[in-house]
């Protein structure tokens, strides 16, 4: 190791429930590796049966959109109503979707 | 009512419920304290675990003695000469490493005892092995993790693991040694010889050790009396004094 740091990495923590389809992300730890953190992710949050995988990623490898651009990424769908399938009845038996 | 049997079973089912609930209470001491959030929460669960395979362990002991003593009474209403548990885990926590180093020397002889138990001819010594050895089996990879991380760590941290290495090895041997109770287990195949776990555990724990770049040491003293109960270091006395006196001024409280 060239520069120890005094500090663990921050790690955002991702984990898919029981009956879940995809991985939600539960919150950040830190840890030396992630290793650590996925052992760490398991007892800060698994306590009480929430999960069946794990992912780990390093918060500063995560690319994420600029608040500042809000207007120009989001605000143009707002009025392509047409875009959103609300217009459909769904059947009860489809359940959720 | 005892039977030819159940005394040394019994004493048996005390030695491995002793053992998970002074380690267990150990650890518990460090809730709070623990040098990050993260190992803090690690940490309380491995207490809970071997909490959790304490009530199991002195249940069945409860019932074999058949004198109507629950798990709480042999944990809370016992006195030191009474306690079962192996010398080592009665030891103080000492600095984080030093906790890990125990946790690691008592996880690798824990999981192959667990192991060899889930074979056992006593149905229900079998079901807690099985149970038991999946969290054992994390508890292991954990503090495998840790004595590698820590010794192959930085100078000071590495010098801190092999002074915990020093100070606890003496300990280690007693894990191994046999006496009547093992011998009464073997014979009814309730439980493996002892000796016979040492020549794994030496294995994995020199791999382990020569991950972290911790030296072994070559001394193969071991202290010994407190899987027998004949001679338990200062330390366990204290700690029961804080463990038992709720339950000891206020006898069989309940909320």
């Amino acid at each position: 190791m060239t520069h120890p740091t005094k500090e663990w990495p921050l790690f955002e923590v991702f984990i898919r429930g029981q009956h879940g389809l995809s991985h939600r992300h539960v919150g950040s730890l830190h840890a030396a590796n992630a290793e650590m953190a996925i052992k760490s992710a398991r007892d800060v949050y698994t306590r009480r049966n929430e999960g069946v995988s794990i992912w780990v990623v390093l918060a500063s490898d995560i690319a994420a959109s600029s608040p500042e651009e809000k207007g120009s990424l989001y605000e143009p769908a707002n009025d392509k109503v047409y875009r959103h399938p609300t217009f459909f009845d769904i059947p009860d038996e489809v359940g959720a979707m | 009512m005892s039977t030819p049997v159940s005394a040394p079973l019994f004493e048996y089912l005390c030695r491995m419920g002793d053992n998970t609930l002074v380690l267990g209470h150990r650890i518990s001491e460090w809730c709070g304290h623990a040098p990050v959030l993260e190992e803090d929460i690690a940490l309380a669960n491995t207490a809970l675990d071997l909490i959790g395979q304490t009530t199991l362990w002195l249940d069945v002991a409860g019932e074999v003695e058949g004198a109507g003593r629950t798990a709480d009474k042999l944990a809370f209403h016992r006195d030191v000469w009474d306690f079962r548990n192996l010398l080592l885990l009665e030891q103080p926590n000492g600095d984080f490493g030093q906790t890990m180093m125990r946790q690691f020397l008592f996880d690798a002889w824990h999981l192959s005892q667990l192991t060899a138990l889930k074979g056992s001819s006593n149905e229900q010594i079998a079901a807690i092995a099985e149970k038991s050895s999946k969290e054992v089996t994390y508890h292991l990879e954990r503090a495998t993790d840790t004595v590698i991380g820590l010794g192959d760590g930085t100078e000071e941290s590495h010098s801190r693991m092999q002074a915990a290495l020093d100070l606890l090895w003496p300990y280690v041997g007693e894990m191994f040694l046999s006496d009547d109770v093992d011998a009464a287990m073997v014979d009814t195949g309730i439980a493996p010889d002892p000796a016979t776990l040492r020549p794994a555990y030496d294995k994995l724990v020199g791999d382990v050790l020569t991950a972290a770049t911790l030296t072994k040491p070559q001394d193969d003293f071991a202290h010994k009396g407190g899987k027998s109960g004949k001679r338990h270091s200062e330390h366990l006395g204290h700690m029961l004094t804080q463990m038992q006196w709720l339950q000891r001024a206020y006898p069989d409280a309940t909320w």
